[in-house]
């Protein structure tokens, strides 16, 4: 058992490189993100100073690129914790090198999606109102309540099962030792600590997942619960729950594929994990085209006027270009490459992904804006064209995400090592026992 | 307790615009820029609905004035997180503008586009900075909309109160009723069986926007077409 332990050491080896050796890509890369989000303040500070006159939204159509990218970052949220959870809930072996950045990108994309509304808000000097003078019967409240309860759970969540990893770099001393020390929460890795934190694991997989399915449920809710034709709708709930969980797993699937070209991961992350995840991508391709045929067909075999003056505006209108984008980026193209095993390929599954994330994001916009744009009465049908300032915000935000990937990887492994190690001291022996218990005449 | 309704008769308006005026200048209502009003950010309480059909030159033209309809059950405060916009016990839906976070969720709730938002601070042509001294000015980033002149009320009931009497029909009617040159604005309280809104409420001719999605709106219309 003990010189395995050792080769095994200098294996995982990999995991720890990137918090030890900085390259000057990393730096210039950060630049440059930097650069973006500054820019982006900038934007914000000019438009807190005159007004949200700066973006290209107006009357009727009231929310434009924040709240679209609020439902868009929050639903990409969706990958991680809720992904982990399920997949820790069901021990697919195969989760270990996977969980950890799946984890990071709810916690990170959960925060930027949760300021979006604050983008939003017109007199964001006012925002505590919302807890002092909030009302709970409020759709957006709801929001305000989940998404709390969400970004809580999910950074304890991230937070739990690296202690042990926190733990072993403490241990190889370095920078910042204080830090991990205080991190680690004097881990030793005794047979107590490692029970208790499998249970706090356990029962924080089991809570997260009906929070998760919560948070994007209520923000679906913000628009079927107003009377507006094309919002109006009970699918609204799943359908936004099955598009985040889409999105995520794509964004998911980008973020493995670009750290394994970066920090060399081609050792933990396998072809094989990328052909498992896409399978759920495509069972989740499917699911959404179900949903959505299911959404339009009713609508237009319904044909009520205000109903079907929309979805022929998002069909034939200014946006059509959207919505067609959207189904070829959801559904033609994954399925297409998904499908058929000579496409399947990484760089593949990489295309699929970037074009489901693509997809969803307009599939947000083809939700709020066609909607707003054509309101019931005869009053002019709106436009929408965002200005510099918010796409300068969309940019920022994506910048902060990237960043915020890149600073973890440098203080924490972005695969967890200790899991990596229990899938070979423990898994093997734990598959192997939980098969032999499947056969028939085992007790 | 009073129900103030409004009903608008289409047979005699003639589309002049005259109470979409008043309204501005009684509400201190800010006034775009001409780029920005084509943009969609005009600001108007009482607006005019202006549709054409048909083919030129056999087009017709049909203009219909729209304040806020201060439905009995109002989407718009449903959906308020922070209990900015209200309906009260007369009837009224309110804003209160230093309370509003400008989420604009109300807005996007309303099936009559009838809310306005301050996109930039408020700007007035010279002149008419002063405004008038009854009605609370809005900063930039908050939602406003159609009060039903209610500073109006407010003066009439004082007089009322002071004279120790019930308020007498006509005597609070809002700014567009008033400058209405074809008086087809009627103004009133629709509980009041004696009061005129409630006679041409039980018009034939009457027809509500959005009867049909049990708001309950206040502004009646009357029209001999059948579609207005």
């Amino acid at each position: 058992m003990k010189p395995e332990n050792i080769e095994l050491a200098d294996k995982d080896e990999t995991l720890f490189r990137p918090i030890y050796h900085t390259g000057t890509g990393f730096y210039v890369t950060l630049g440059i993100l930097g650069l973006i989000l500054l820019w982006a303040l900038y934007m914000y500070v000019m438009q807190v100073r005159f007004g949200l006159g700066m973006t290209g939204m107006n009357q009727p159509v009231t929310w434009g690129f924040y709240i679209v990218n609020f439902v868009f970052f929050i639903g990409i949220s969706h990958a991680g914790t809720l992904i982990s959870a399920i997949l820790r809930l069901s021990k697919a072996e195969w989760r270990r090198p996977i969980t950890r950045m799946a984890e990071v990108i709810t916690a990170i994309v959960l925060a930027i999606g949760g300021l979006h509304p604050i983008l939003d808000l017109g007199r964001p000097d006012r925002m505590m109102n919302l807890l002092e003078a909030g009302r709970l019967q409020s759709p957006l409240l709801w929001d305000v309540t989940s998404i709390t309860a969400y970004f809580t759970a999910s950074t304890v969540y991230l937070y739990l099962p690296m202690i042990p990893d926190i733990a072993r770099i403490r241990d190889r001393g370095g920078k910042f030792k204080w830090l991990y020390a205080f991190m680690a929460w004097g881990w030793q890795g005794t047979e107590k600590q490692k029970r208790v934190l499998n249970r706090a694991i356990n029962i924080l997989m089991v809570m997260v997942i009906p929070i998760a399915i919560s948070v994007h449920t209520v923000i679906s809710y913000i628009f079927s619960m107003t009377l507006q034709p094309g919002w109006h709708s009970t699918i609204f709930g799943p359908y936004f729950v099955v598009g985040a969980i889409f999105s995520g797993i794509a964004a998911l699937l980008i973020v493995m594929i670009a750290f394994r070209k970066v920090y060399h991961f081609e050792n933990y992350l396998k072809e094989i994990h990328f052909q498992y995840l896409s399978t759920l991508l495509l069972i989740m391709s499917l699911i959404w085209s179900y949903f959505t045929f299911s959404e339009y067909l009713t609508g237009v075999f319904g044909a009520e006027p205000h109903e079907m003056h929309i979805i022929l505006y998002k069909f034939t209108g200014p946006f059509a270009f959207y919505f067609w984008g959207m189904i070829l980026c959801n559904f033609l193209v994954p399925v297409i490459i998904i499908s058929f095993k000579k496409l399947r390929t990484i760089t593949g599954i990489f295309i699929a992904s970037v074009a489901v994330v693509i997809g969803m994001w307009l599939e947000r916009f083809i939700i709020v804006v066609p909607s707003l744009a054509n309101p019931r009465l005869d009053v002019p049908i709106g436009i929408y064209v965002p200005t510099v300032l918010e796409w300068a915000l969309f940019a920022g935000g994506l910048a902060v995400f990237v960043m915020g990937f890149m600073i973890f990887s440098k203080f924490f492994p972005l695969i967890s090592v200790w899991e990596i190690e229990e899938g070979r001291t423990h898994g093997r022996k734990e598959v192997e026992n939980r098969i032999e218990s499947y056969l028939p005449g085992s007790s | 307790m009073p129900k103030w309704a409004m009903v608008i008769d289409l047979d005699k308006c003639t589309g002049c615009d005259a109470c979409a005026v008043a309204c501005k200048m009684e509400n201190n209502v800010p006034i775009a820029d001409p780029a920005e009003a084509q943009s969609g950010r005009a600001m108007f309480w009482m607006d005019m609905m202006t549709t054409t059909e048909g083919a030129f030159p056999n087009t017709v033209t049909k203009r219909v004035p729209k304040p806020c309809f201060h439905c009995d059950d109002p989407p718009c405060t449903l959906v308020c997180p922070v209990g900015a916009t209200y309906r009260n016990p007369e009837g009224l839906v309110a804003q209160i503008y230093h309370r509003c976070i400008g989420c604009r969720y109300c807005m996007a709730a309303c099936p009559f586009t009838a809310k306005v938002y301050n996109w930039y601070d408020p700007k007035w042509i010279d002149g008419a900075e002063v405004g008038n001294p009854d009605v609370s000015r809005r900063m930039v980033g908050v939602v406003e909309k159609c009060s039903f002149c209610s500073h109006r009320l407010m003066s009439v009931k004082e007089t009322a109160h002071r004279e120790d009497r019930p308020i007498m029909d006509g005597e609070y009617v809002p700014a567009c009723a008033e400058s209405c040159p074809a008086e087809a604005i009627v103004f009133g309280d629709i509980e009041n069986e004696e009061s005129r809104v409630y006679r041409l409420s039980r018009s034939y001719r009457v027809m509500r926007y959005g009867e049909d999605l049990g708001v309950k709106p206040k502004v009646y219309y009357l029209s001999r077409r059948t579609e207005t």
